[in-house]
């Protein structure tokens, strides 16, 4: 039996605003919020809602055999939320179908899982309440930002205890193996891993106009391959539908025919949770460096590749110790949204993908001069001058003199109403 | 093989601008195509000129007006810059009266070769040699830069009628910030005009020829700029210092924008120690910026070096931490490719032609004073755009090579022949 396994990606940055070296420590908002109001407005407009519409008569018409998932991240859920609510409700009416599952990433969209395993997992967390609390469920699956992958990084989404996780198809990692099969981690058996058929997602996603591409020619390849591989990963950003191909495209209705013919053609689709623990694993991967989705090399090169990217992620991460120890909620907020991966993708002297940005210099010091900012309020807060272990030994004083104190207040009360009642 | 008769104003060494420099580059690169064969007519050579790849001729040197003189004669009055035959056989090129020029006792024009106040009679005394080397020159296209040399291009290809390209190093429009003066302006137009191509040192140039002088976009073509390898590149260095020092170096006038600098330096001396400023050069806007930076209470950390000149250029560029040039309109801007070359990261506007080409420079408006200054904080500040600029940079310029554009030079002379 053949399954689709279909996931779409949605994930929009808080845009900075031009943020000059004289605001340091003069002005503590960093957001372009009119700029971020009208992407998201263009893409929900343009995008969203058509495609949402499409999803859930699709799933109507097929009685719930057409199943998709989603991975939201936190910063686009936000702005969601706040500038259009109406796709929210969209997708709790999507989540009680039952055909749809919505997978964990890390909140921000952040390179956390490259740089700090802590501030992973705890951004995780973070995401996977929000999406209990908006859609009932807790996730299962795992996706990562950008599709980022390593045996490291798999290990430290098995321990959070995430079954399944949906990496990329990188030719050095596959080798001859085909990605149409369910594989495991290289070392940990629990962890199963299903690939993303690179050909044939992006023949939806950047090739759709250009091939003509209709649902019937699309499923005919897919029923075309050996009988033996079981499971087609179609991952894609969701803008996709209505942006990337626009609706004039044909891109939607394209989209409603595929149940049709794939049902004719005996397919089911699949989603990453189900179908992972049904089925057993062919083969491990292993992935020593990490791999993403992005570009030929498949690596992070796009994030990560020169001086500048290096340099600011350093400075990022140098003190995300403090920053998790601080109670600031609008501090805690801002190192969030300053860790979504799309800033250092703008500091890309190659590949600047979606930048606002002239240059990767302008991308640069726009950036580190909020960053400046964002390191004064840390550091007011918990001084650099002290290192963190002397830190995490005074905090603990602070709060084990706070319990001190509790109980010997509650032991003053216990005496106190002892000595009334003797009296 | 292809022959090419250029009319230049400047050759290196004795140059007074930046047209010299593209000259030589330009027809350095050129000479290494193995069929090439330039000879370069200048209005007066000094004799020191680099001639390894071109033949120099001097506008001076050519009669224009038949004198009888003797053969040892000639050899004694101009024999170390041109040979007596020569001489003779250019006399037998005298196909029109010139008498009423004033010329020496060799039938020749004293050119000051300079930018003098009679320069409209220059102008018009070197078309006079134009017609003298046009009969006499074997040659199969004729190449005009600037506009000074537009009329001796244009008489030439009325002579000869072998094709002209013009090369706009720059425009009246930049020079004087659209106070045009209408009879360069006239000079301008009527070469563009008469030329069979048309060729502009930047795109900003090229929108200035097609706008401003109506011109068929499709008789017009960039190419830009280049610069020569420093041969002694490694000779600069950078002397540890306590104070960061961030450089304009150029004429201080109008078109270069200083009046930009200075506010970008009270700005970023507002919020920062460390740093300090200079302006090199000199110009007719020098004590205006004397003025403006005493105004502005930063005069112990802004300094005026006056006007430099050969090693000491680089040795300023090198010794620099950014270079700036907030030019207002500058047709190509050779000077932050020079800074780049000896690792000195640069800021240019947008209004300059260089930025086409440049991806490791910071661009910004020449009005933007806080991008400007947030550029040169970045900088200063922060060791790894520092780094990336001064890297990056140097690598970019090395690889932007005369000899490729001497290419698209010679596939302009391809396509009118």
């Amino acid at each position: 039996m053949r399954n689709i396994c279909f996931y779409f990606q949605i994930h929009q940055p808080l845009r900075l605003k031009r943020y000059r070296f004289f605001e340091i420590g003069q002005d503590h908002y960093y957001y372009d919020d009119f700029q971020t109001e009208d992407r998201i407005r263009r893409v929900v407009e343009q995008s969203y809602l058509t495609a949402n519409r499409t999803i859930a008569e699709m799933i109507r018409s097929s009685n719930g055999k057409f199943r998709c998932s989603f991975s939201i991240s936190g910063t686009a859920l936000e702005q969601l939320e706040q500038y259009a609510p109406e796709v929210i409700d969209n997708f709790k009416e999507l989540s009680k179908t039952g055909s749809v599952e919505f997978l964990a990433e890390p909140y921000a969209h952040s390179l956390a899982s490259v740089f700090d395993a802590n501030e992973f997992q705890r951004q995780v967390n973070i995401h996977a309440d929000k999406i209990e609390q908006l859609f009932g469920r807790k996730p299962t699956s795992f996706y990562n930002t950008e599709l980022i992958y390593s045996d490291e990084i798999g290990e430290l989404v098995s321990k959070m205890g995430y079954k399944s996780m949906l990496i990329d198809e990188a030719k050095h990692v596959m080798g001859w193996k085909s990605p149409n099969y369910v594989y495991r981690h290289a070392y940990n058996p629990k962890l199963k891993l299903l690939v993303r058929n690179h050909k044939l997602s992006d023949d939806i996603a950047f090739r759709f106009a250009n091939l003509s591409l209709t649902a019937e020619k699309f499923i005919g390849w897919i029923a075309a391959l050996p009988a033996e591989e079981n499971v087609i990963n179609l991952g894609m950003g969701y803008e996709v539908f209505g942006i990337t191909q626009p609706a004039h495209t044909g891109i939607f209705e394209f989209l409603k025919a595929l149940p049709y013919h794939a049902m004719e053609q005996q397919m089911n689709f699949v989603l990453p949770s189900d179908f992972t623990k049904k089925i057993d694993p062919v083969d491990t991967l292993s992935s020593p460096s990490p791999i993403s989705w992005v570009g030929n090399d498949k690596d992070l090169t796009p994030w990560t590749g020169n001086d500048l990217q290096q340099e600011a992620l350093t400075k990022l991460y140098a003190v995300s110790e403090r920053v998790n120890l601080c109670k600031d909620r609008p501090l805690q907020h801002d190192w969030l949204m300053l860790q979504s991966s799309d800033h250092f993708r703008y500091m890309s002297h190659k590949d600047p993908y979606g930048t606002n940005y002239e240059t990767a210099y302008d991308a640069f010091i726009n950036y580190m001069n909020v960053l400046a900012d964002f390191l004064e309020r840390v550091d007011a807060q918990y001084p650099t001058n002290i290192d963190n272990e002397e830190l995490n030994e005074l905090l603990k004083t602070i709060n084990q003199q706070e319990k001190e104190i509790e109980n010997l207040e509650n032991e003053i009360k216990k005496l106190k109403t002892k000595a009334h009642k003797a009296t | 093989m292809m022959k090419a008769l250029m009319f230049g104003w400047e050759f290196p060494p004795h140059i007074l601008g930046g047209l010299g420099t593209a000259s030589y580059g330009l027809t350095k690169g050129m000479a290494m195509q193995p069929d090439m064969q330039i000879t370069f007519v200048i209005p007066k050579p000094h004799g020191d000129e680099d001639q390894s790849f071109l033949k120099i001729i001097g506008a001076c040197n050519v009669p224009v007006v038949w004198k009888e003189n003797d053969w040892n004669y000639v050899n004694h009055r101009i024999g170390s810059v041109m040979h007596p035959d020569e001489y003779f056989w250019l006399r037998n090129g005298i196909k029109y009266d010139f008498t009423r020029i004033y010329t020496n006792d060799l039938g020749c024009i004293d050119f000051s070769g300079r930018y003098p106040d009679n320069l409209m009679e220059e102008i018009s005394n070197y078309e006079a040699v134009a017609s003298v080397l046009a009969h006499q020159l074997d040659f199969d296209i004729i190449h005009s830069h600037d506009w000074l040399t537009y009329p001796a291009g244009v008489f030439a290809k009325q002579i000869s009628g072998k094709p002209l390209v013009i090369h706009v190093h720059a425009t009246d429009f930049d020079r004087s910030r659209g106070q045009v003066n209408p009879t360069v302006y006239g000079i301008e137009k009527r070469g563009m005009d008469v030329a069979d191509h048309i060729m502009t040192v930047s795109e900003l140039t090229r929108r200035i020829v097609i706008e401003k002088y109506h011109q068929d976009p499709r008789k017009v073509t960039t190419v830009h700029n280049a610069v020569e390898p420093l041969p002694d590149v490694d000779s600069f260095t950078k002397t540890p210092r306590k104070d960061k020092i961030v450089t304009f170096l150029g004429r201080i006038t109008m078109q270069k924008g200083p009046e930009y600098f200075v506010e970008a330096a009270h700005r970023v001396l507002q919020k920062t120690k460390g740093v300090r400023f200079v302006m090199a050069g000199s110009g007719d806007m020098m004590n205006a910026m004397i003025d403006l930076v005493a105004k502005r209470g930063i005069a112990d950390k802004f300094h005026f070096t006056g006007f430099l000149k050969g090693r000491q250029v680089h040795e300023m560029l090198a010794e620099s931490d950014v270079y700036i040039m907030p030019s207002v309109s500058e047709p190509f801007g050779i000077s932050p490719l020079e800074a780049m070359q000896v690792g000195t990261p640069s800021i240019i506007s947008k209004q300059s032609g260089c930025a086409e080409i440049l991806t490791h420079a910071i661009k910004t408006d020449y009005w933007d004073i806080d991008a400007m200054a947030d550029a040169i904080y970045a900088i200063v500040k922060n060791p790894a755009i520092y780094k990336s600029l001064r890297e990056l940079g140097r690598e970019e310029v090395n690889n932007i090579k005369w000899y490729d554009a001497g290419l698209k030079v010679r596939a302009i002379y391809d396509s009118v022949l």
